[in-house]
């Protein structure tokens, strides 16, 4: 629902000029937007069926969205196939282009392999002298993508840290018990997680009425989306990030602060960080199919596509650069803080806020995120 | 030695859960041959009611304590209300006809109300988790529990033991016996069936519920909860025998050691250790552990 209401509140700004500068023009290449909206929460096969629909009997022009790896998996091939212009917004795994090579298919955000590498610099930065770093995840892509990046570059930055106690559970499993006391008992220096959602909010209930953040430092990689819910229940002191620099730590820049306050007043909540990949998804098919319009006339999906390649452009609160795997994977500087909340204000807050460049927490182009964790960070420009 | 007292605790701690989430679902079946799907619905819809009436309750500034008779509240307006709408609207047009089209039945029913659940609720999750911690924590050597997940245990124990005294000791519970071994046999002898399905059938909406509502304060609630807990609870009343409340008993136990065991000693095996033993003892023994092969009548 955050990414349906994020793509709205852009595309409604498109159609009426109002976006803030330069991309105030009114449409999309001259034309208005229209959207046709699509649920994304019934499974793989259904999504490749909803795809074909839209490319073959409504007829849009272009497919943005999804937030599920499995989804974005499985619709990619059949883009190039009908030959659609598709814009991933989310879809976290890096594998969609680590291991394809996709004409029609862009993705707009960042992969996870930055917010692993990211957490691991932040952690070894506060703490140099971690000793044991533990996981719980889920038991799919994101969740074993996720502990690999955090694991890989802990121990590439600090070769002597040993990994114990790897738990990977069950999508929406709520039961977390025995995973907890299995920490408990293991005791490690830090616990990754890069749980979202009600997983996330379950597991951070479970874990404060027993303690374990009392003794044990806690990353969590996906976890500022539950922070406006879980209030003071979220324990003081957790390293968080949000999927790269949005909601929280998005730059207070003219677009950013546009789509944060339009989004608070309509929705009365903080923007998630789906609902900017989202917005941005939307704002690069704007900027990119404007560029490849010639004379008014309406650019072919290709153009659109040859538009966007190696485009770096402005988008909610970072700067975006379509500068991987041949101009379809972007990349963004990542943020990452310590959570804190504030009781005076009743509201929660994230101070020691570091930004890292694009550079410094992505792979180089035509690099696979695991070779490049595994080599040293050949390349990473940290300055 | 603190590994094994963990994988006690934690095994009976979500063998309790179980136990509660799946009791009411085996009830329904032993009497009614219905294997209603749309118990997770029951669940979910208990979750949210009392995540809903917990959050309004502290925004009130009302007694802390007081939020916990409000769970036992929400299961059973939640229990009561749906149960009648099923029974009374569905489920009573549905008696004698194979199982297999009552399970689809309420199958639909349950993807209907997914969507009811969301037009009500809507996308975001819902945590209420002020009773959660409300309790306290007990520390027993190394473990140290949270007093919530023991009050579970005694909920479950006195859910498990009403259930096994009402259907042995009661007089009511023999009717309802006598329903389950032979329907036509006891409506022959005057027994009023529909009526016994009736209450049966609302006993095991508020159990679906409550399994929801108790369980709403540890978690955030959010979409697809029934989902999930659908599948555990089949695989509880599988293990245990369709039907049988001690063997559902026994199968939140060994199913909730199973897993216990496994995310302390073998962690990658947490996501297939409860259907490892679902295989196995479907393999050793088709019925279930303590369920009875049923003769087909011709």
């Amino acid at each position: 629902m955050p990414a349906k209401n994020g793509a709205e509140i852009v595309a409604e700004a498109i159609n009426n000029g109002t976006l803030p500068t330069p991309y105030n023009t009114k449409g999309v290449a001259g034309r208005s937007l229209e959207l046709v909206v699509v649920d994304e929460s019934t499974g793989t096969a259904k999504q490749v069926t909803e795809f074909r629909a839209l490319a073959e009997r409504r007829e849009v022009d272009a497919v943005v969205g999804y937030l599920v790896a499995g989804s974005c998996l499985a619709v990619a091939p059949v883009a190039d196939e009908l030959k659609m212009l598709t814009f991933f917004s989310t879809c976290s795994t890096p594998r969609i282009f680590e291991e394809n090579d996709f004409k029609y298919v862009y993705r707009t955000s960042a992969h996870l392999t930055p917010d692993g590498v990211t957490a691991a610099r932040y952690l070894l930065k506060r703490m140099p002298n971690v000793k044991t770093i533990a996981g719980l995840n889920w038991n799919m892509a994101y969740g074993q993508d996720a502990w690999r990046d955090f694991r890989m570059s802990v121990q590439a930055l600090k070769p002597d840290v040993e990994a114990i106690n790897e738990q990977f559970t069950t999508f929406g499993g709520g039961q977390y018990g025995a995973e907890i006391s299995a920490l408990l008992t293991k005791r490690p220096t830090v616990l990754h997680t890069a749980f979202a959602g009600g997983d996330f909010e379950a597991f951070v209930v479970q874990m404060t009425a027993r303690g374990l953040h009392q003794n044990i430092q806690m990353v969590m990689t996906a976890g500022a989306g539950s922070m406006f819910r879980l209030l003071d229940k979220l324990p003081d002191g957790a390293i968080i990030e949000d999927r790269g620099p949005y909601s929280v730590f998005a730059r207070p820049t003219p677009l950013g602060n546009w789509f944060r306050t339009t989004y608070e007043q309509r929705h009365g909540i903080t923007p998630p960080y789906t609902a900017y990949h989202m917005g941005q998804a939307v704002l690069a098919f704007k900027i990119a199919a404007d560029k490849a319009s010639k004379g008014g006339a309406k650019p072919a999906p290709e153009e659109i596509g040859r538009a966007l390649e190696q485009l770096k452009f402005d988008a909610f609160g970072t700067t975006v650069h379509m500068s991987r795997s041949r101009g379809h994977q972007a990349v963004t500087e990542s943020a990452i803080g310590v959570y804190k909340f504030d009781k005076a204000k009743n509201a929660p807050t994230v101070v020691d806020v570091t930004y890292y460049p694009a550079d410094c927490v992505n792979p180089p182009d035509g690099m696979k995120g695991e070779a490049w964790i595994k080599g040293g960070f050949k390349g990473a420009r940290c300055d | 030695m603190a590994t094994l007292a963990f994988i006690v605790a934690d095994g009976i701690i979500y063998a309790s859960w179980l136990l509660i989430v799946a009791v009411g679902m085996t009830l329904v079946y032993g009497v009614m041959r219905v294997l209603n799907v749309a118990h997770g619905s029951l669940y979910a819809l208990g979750a949210y009611t009392a995540a809903t009436m917990v959050g309004a309750w502290f925004q009130r500034g009302y007694a802390p304590l007081g939020s916990l008779a409000l769970l036992l509240a929400a299961a059973l307006v939640v229990g009561l209300v749906m149960g009648l709408i099923l029974e009374l609207g569905l489920l009573r047009f549905l008696h004698g006809r194979d199982e297999v089209v009552v399970v689809l039945a309420t199958y639909a029913t349950f993807l209907i109300l997914e969507d009811v659940i969301q037009l009500i609720w809507g996308v975001e999750a819902r945590p209420a988790p002020q009773p959660y911690s409300l309790l306290g924590t007990t520390s027993v050597g190394p473990l140290l529990l949270n007093n919530y997940d023991l009050a579970l245990i005694a909920l479950a124990l006195l859910i498990g033991g009403l259930s096994w005294w009402g259907l042995t000791r009661t007089i009511s519970g023999k009717l309802l016996l006598a329903v389950i071994f032979d329907r036509e046999m006891a409506e022959a002898c005057g027994i009023n069936v529909r009526r016994v399905f009736l209450v049966t059938f609302l006993i095991g909406s508020v159990l679906g519920a409550l399994g929801g509502a108790s369980t709403a304060p540890m978690i955030s609630v959010s979409r697809g909860l029934g989902v999930d807990v659908i599948v555990l609870a089949f695989a509880v009343v599988v293990v245990g025998g369709l039907g049988s409340i001690p063997g559902a008993l026994l199968g939140a136990t060994v199913i909730g050691l199973s897993r216990a065991a496994a995310v302390h000693l073998l962690p990658q095996a947490e996501v297939f250790a409860i259907y490892l033993i679902m295989t196995l003892v479907l393999i050793v023994r088709p019925y279930g552990l303590l369920g009875h092969e049923r003769l087909r009548k011709v």
